[in-house]
């Protein structure tokens, strides 16, 4: 237990570690200067001088990455409600939405920016929420109609109530699927709102901060975004794992 | 003694894409009140479709269903199910599981007096001190017990059980066996019990039923006169042999005519 534990967390710190000293040793072995590629030790200096706008933009993007996610987990489930619980909507809605996700958001992004000139923040969230909502609408739609008859049988058979077999069986049984969409949803809402801050400089979030290190060659800026960035999607991911455990730690089998 | 479930002349069929598949034909049958009835017949003979006009899940395109003497036009609080798979909800625990029906049924009762009954159920079954473990956590026979319990709770009159012991090990069947005995002793009902396993009918039924092939009717009743208690010794008594005999020459009959009776497939 002990021994799983250090384990556990020794050797990837290791991991890092070695990856960092190869990193290091590459830039300097190569001579480069900071204008052509950035070593981790210029990292932190990086960070430090900019420490304001990091904070700024963090946020920025962190609200709006959120509110992107939260808008796709809810319209995203009403989606998948109505597929996964008429077959008719089913057939009718899912090539649209296949086709809908297949269109690159990058594409997208520009579109959105003419037709909502200047409204940033909404087109940030609508992106976010657009590349976002396609697996929870699917796994949730899925986990809806493959209920197995039986489950719903013993609650119909006492005369239960559509509502009360969705409320009671159907919802809960389809949270495992619903937060394993929602970890992929996570992570594509937040390479949503980037893109849109990078593809359309609006000077808000970290997406433009990167924007202005490339601008400026600014390689120590650059990576510190991009490590900044890869907190704070690990962050989300996490907050997500943290969920799942509460609402659907039953589904996670215990080693016996 | 009165009849509490009595089918008359039901038919019904499904509509397929290659035309109606009629399933039942003209099926008749009763239940007397606290009688055991076990209903056997070839695979695919409508046996399941039995189970969820009595529960009024559905409903049959001609005859009559009747529960109590009343025609079963919707759903009833007064059933209760068991299935092969015991379709327990993983996020519950074992004892939540059982208090499930009385949600529905008794939305009203203090939740201590639920959980007493259920326990009492538990206990009843042998599962005294697994009320707080997830289902996950048990064996598929203890499962199966926790289904049971669930299907009982509300004290139904009738107790439809289709096949709940087909996907269990021989002795752990046995084992569940004896328990619908005590079960019945304890907690009066009246049950239909869909199965494929002869020794089963013998064993727990009253009453067998054999359908014929598809489309079902009834073929041939078995009446099994055995008051009391029934240890398991009993299979191995002539009696039993003989009963058995008789209910397998009958199977192949009604195989046979599923086989001649002009469904090309």
């Amino acid at each position: 237990m002990n021994r799983n534990a250090m384990q556990k967390i020794v050797t990837p710190v290791l991991a890092i570690i070695v990856f960092l000293a190869l990193w290091e040793f590459w830039v300097w072995y190569m001579g480069w200067p900071t204008y052509k590629m950035a070593a981790p030790s210029d990292l932190w200096p990086a960070f430090w001088k900019f420490r304001e706008l990091f904070a700024i933009n963090a946020w920025q993007t962190l609200w709006r990455t959120v509110v992107g996610l939260g808008l796709a987990v809810v319209i995203g489930t009403i989606l998948g409600m109505i597929m996964g619980l008429s077959r008719l909507m089913n057939d009718a809605l899912y090539p649209l939405l296949v086709g809908f996700n297949a269109v690159p958001k990058a594409t997208v992004v520009p579109v959105v920016a003419l037709i909502f000139i200047g409204q940033h923040d909404f087109n940030t969230v609508l992106v976010a929420f657009m590349i976002s909502f396609f697996p929870i609408t699917v796994s949730v739609a899925i986990g809806l109609s493959t209920l197995e008859p039986e489950y719903r049988d013993i609650l119909r058979s006492l005369g239960a109530s559509k509502f009360t077999v969705f409320w009671k069986i159907a919802l809960p049984k389809t949270l495992p699927e619903f937060f394993g969409a929602l970890k992929v949803a996570v992570t594509l809402a937040f390479i949503g709102t980037n893109l849109v801050e990078i593809v359309a400089p609006h000077g808000r979030g970290l997406g433009s901060l990167f924007d202005s290190g490339r601008i400026a060659s600014n390689y120590p800026l650059m990576f510190a975004v991009l490590i900044a960035l890869a907190l704070l999607g690990i962050a989300l991911y996490y907050i997500v794992v943290a969920l799942e455990r509460i609402f659907a730690g039953w589904a996670e089998r215990r080693p016996t | 003694m009165t009849n509490l479930i009595e089918i008359e002349g039901v038919s019904h069929a499904y509509q397929t894409a290659s035309g109606p598949l009629p399933v039942l034909d003209g099926l008749t049958l009763s239940v007397p009140e606290g009688r055991f009835c076990a209903v056997v017949g070839p695979s695919g003979c409508g046996k399941s479709t039995l189970t969820r006009l009595i529960a009024g899940l559905m409903f049959p395109d001609r005859g009559e269903v009747r529960l109590n003497g009343e025609v079963v036009r919707s759903p009833r609080k007064s059933v209760g199910m068991a299935f092969q798979n015991p379709v327990l909800l993983e996020w519950r625990t074992i004892l939540n599981n059982v208090i499930l029906p009385l949600e529905i049924v008794a939305p009203r009762m203090p939740r201590s007096q639920r959980e007493d009954r259920a326990r009492e159920l538990l206990a009843l079954v042998g599962l005294e001190g697994f009320e707080d473990k997830r289902p996950s956590e048990l064996s598929g026979g203890m499962r199966q017990r926790a289904s049971l319990c669930r299907s009982l709770v509300h004290k139904p009159d009738i107790l439809i059980l289709d096949e709940p012991f087909g996907a269990l090990d021989a002795f752990t069947r046995e084992d569940l066996w004896q328990l619908m005995h005590r079960l019945r002793a304890e907690e009066p009902f009246t049950a239909l019990l869909i199965t494929h396993d002869l020794r089963e009918s013998v064993y727990l039924a009253d009453q067998v039923v054999v359908l014929s092939g598809r489309p079902a009717r009834t073929q041939f009743v078995l009446d099994l006169d055995l008051p009391g208690p029934r240890p398991i010794e009993m299979l191995y008594t002539t009696q039993s042999v003989e009963w058995l005999a008789q209910l397998r020459a009958q199977i192949e009959i009604a195989q046979g005519r599923s086989d001649t009776g002009g469904h090309a497939r």
